[in-house]
């Protein structure tokens, strides 16, 4: 039998294009979050996602519009990636009334129903019941959606975690586990906290299909999600998907990101960044050239700074609305 | 190092580390544990260094798994260890409730009298644009359980006293410190406990009492200035441990004031104030020239913007104006 065709057989010139905008639009948006926080713009801790840029990029690709999603405060990637408007999300975290959630939520808790964002999370592998949730609700109105659920290496050792996990094999919900396993959890490596540092071992323990692959390349996050979402739509069951990836910033902005790791070890990674390597292919496959590439990164970088725009203009949110109370 | 006897200035995170070094170089059979707390030092970094003179045996990361290393410290109380365990986030104890609820806090009464040598330590409050799951203020689920002290100190010289009464204790302490307060100094008397279950005069005054704890009695502290600017003399009453309650110490301060306003950063429904009201009423009602009356946070999820933040959380513009109300001013 010849070897099925890759996923990423299927995308355009301008699909792989596409992603490349995606992933530095992520990269420009994130820079300029960085520059509002140390501005004094932007309140509270900000999880950037320097080096991750694949897998939001890639996943986002992979999924229906409809399909449900829910995520860390390390996602903005994957909102942005899910098509929730720029505008708005900058207005949510610069605190404002056009905001996604009118400023109540902030950066950590961004909802857009809209886009399936079912909710950015603070609570470590808080936010993954909601997509097994969501994935059944889906199972059982027919409706075909698939929910991806991302989480941190870390996260796998909380205990609403491995009861979902459980769940969702049991039922075989089409639900999409991506954990980003970037090796740390704050400032605890990963063999530290968890025996078995493959975490694979242990999905494939809960009964579900598992894969593990490089999180830093975009098309191969784009092929794992995609085959992970049509198993789900088939009816197979949960997969459970590791992405070994790594973050060359800090937990948070306060965070040098050394200490903790070496100087090496952090470089080696900045070499693999997913930017850089997919820059080097597309030129190398004749999709495009230096120039094409710094066409779609100035479009980013329009794009952000015209986002920043609406959310700076956008004024303090109404306080009456907030506290006449919490119920619809 | 720090040497037991001795007047130092200290921080409110320093105070705290001296009270845990002080009591892992006293009793071996004090162990720490928590996220990040050995080789970081804590995300607060309170316990920095502690590792280095106790060793990873002693001082041990855990992973992201709060209600099984709670659940754990209770397992090592019952069985000749005293666990101080870091909570990093009040909001995270919510991940560990039937851990805390139904095991640790039940547990001397259920089996009649084991004694649970542990403290648990976080930290919670607002202010810091954390929005609605980093900057909660939860004693009051602490409170409503029996079985748990809980104490709120506002100072550095009560964070080190409390904390070294809480780790002597052969009962589960839940200490709760604030994230404002960290970065505040002031005198500590290294080594000096001081007693859970006794609140504190913190001002004296004569004309209305505030009670208050944590940071907001620093909040309160200001406020009784501005009213003093105004002519009105506050007597704040700092609670400093929330249970045991020190009832008396609110009823003598009321027999010199008559008035009671009650601060603090929870919510307002079935909070502290609600039940400290309550008891209040029920004993001193007789010393009341005007009902008591709360300032704490609005009931809503505390709101990330800036302007929303500060309509929902106290200051210390809001309890003056509270308490010109209560004197009918
Ligand atoms: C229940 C809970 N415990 C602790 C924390 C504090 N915390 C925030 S992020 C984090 C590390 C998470 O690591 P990981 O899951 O690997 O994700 P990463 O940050 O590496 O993307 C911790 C401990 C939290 N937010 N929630
Ligand atoms: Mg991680």
């Amino acid at each position: 039998m010849p070897p099925a065709k890759k996923p990423r057989s299927q995308l355009t010139r301008d699909d792989l294009l596409g992603l490349y905008r995606q992933i530095v639009l992520m990269m420009r948006f994130e820079e300029r979050l960085l520059a509002e926080s140390q501005a004094g713009n932007l309140r509270g801790s900000l999880h950037l996602a320097k080096g991750q840029e694949a897998l939001p990029a890639g996943a986002g690709k992979a999924l229906r519009p409809d399909d449900y999603l829910t995520m860390t405060y390390r996602g903005h990637g994957y909102a942005l990636a899910k098509g929730v408007d720029l505008g708005r999300m900058a207005a949510e975290i610069l605190g404002r009334r056009d905001g996604l959630c009118g400023g109540q939520g902030g950066k950590m808790h961004l909802f857009d129903p809209a886009h399936g964002l079912l909710g950015a999370n603070g609570i470590v592998a808080g936010g993954i019941p909601t997509a097994v949730g969501a994935a059944w609700s889906s199972q059982h109105q027919g409706l075909g959606r698939v929910a991806l659920t991302v989480f941190g290496d870390g996260a796998v050792n909380q205990g609403v975690a491995m009861e979902s996990f459980n769940m969702a094999a049991v039922w075989k919900l089409p639900v999409i586990f991506l954990c980003e396993n970037n090796l740390y959890a704050e400032m605890t490596p990963l063999g530290r906290s968890t025996a078995e540092t493959d975490l694979a071992h242990r999905f494939a323990g809960f009964g579900m299909t598992t894969a593990t692959f490089d999180g830093n390349d975009v098309l191969e996050v784009y092929d794992q999600v995609a085959l992970a979402a049509a198993a789900c739509r088939a009816g197979k069951g949960p997969v459970f998907l590791q992405a070994m990836t790594y973050r060359t910033c800090g937990h948070y902005q306060l965070d040098p990101g050394l200490g903790y790791r070496t100087k090496e070890e952090v470089a080696e990674w900045e070499a693999k960044s997913p930017a850089h390597r997919y820059a080097g292919w597309l030129t190398k496959e004749k999709h495009t050239d230096k120039a094409g590439l710094a066409k779609l990164e100035s479009e980013a970088l329009a794009a952000v700074d015209q986002a920043f725009s609406f959310a700076l203009a956008s004024p303090e949110p109404p306080v009456d609305k907030m506290l006449a109370g919490v119920f619809v | 190092m720090s040497v037991a006897g001795t007047l130092e200035t200290l921080t409110f995170g320093q105070a705290v580390k001296a009270a845990i070094a002080e009591e892992m170089r006293r009793d071996e059979r004090v162990v720490l544990l928590g996220e990040d707390v050995a080789h970081h030092g804590g995300m607060f970094q309170v316990t920095k260094g502690l590792i280095d003179e106790f060793g990873d045996e002693r001082v041990l990361d855990t992973p992201i798994s709060e209600s099984g290393f709670i659940g754990m410290a209770l397992g090592a109380a019952l069985t000749g260890l005293r666990p101080v365990v870091e909570l990093m986030f009040f909001d995270f104890s919510l991940v560990a409730m039937d851990q805390l609820f139904n095991q640790l806090a039940k547990t001397t009464a259920m089996s009649g009298g084991l004694p649970v040598p542990l403290v648990i330590r976080t930290q919670g409050g607002g202010y810091k644009g954390a929005a609605a799951q980093h900057s909660q203020m939860l004693e009051a689920l602490f409170l409503h359980m029996p079985g748990l002290k809980v104490v709120a100190p506002s100072s550095p010289a009560d964070a080190h006293g409390l904390l070294l009464s809480a780790i002597r204790d052969d009962n589960p302490v839940f200490f709760i410190e604030h994230k404002q307060l960290y970065a505040a100094s002031g005198p500590v008397a290294l080594g000096a406990e001081q007693p859970i279950g006794k609140a504190h005069v913190a001002r004296e005054g004569s004309d209305v009492t505030i009670a208050s704890y944590s940071y907001t009695l620093q909040q309160a502290l200001q406020a009784a200035d501005l009213l003093a600017a105004d002519g009105v003399e506050a007597e704040v009453v700092d609670i400093r441990t929330l249970n045991p309650l020190d009832l008396d110490a609110v009823g003598a301060s009321l027999c010199k004031t008559h008035h009671l306003v009650i601060a603090h950063e929870a919510h307002a429904r079935c909070g502290f104030g609600a039940d400290l009201a309550a008891q209040v009423q029920e004993k001193y009602f007789d010393e009341l020239d005007a009902p008591v009356l709360r300032l704490c946070a609005a009931d809503v999820p505390v709101p990330f913007a800036k302007n929303l933040e500060d309509a929902v959380l106290p200051s210390p513009d809001k309890i003056k104006s509270r308490v010109l109300e209560c004197l009918g001013k």
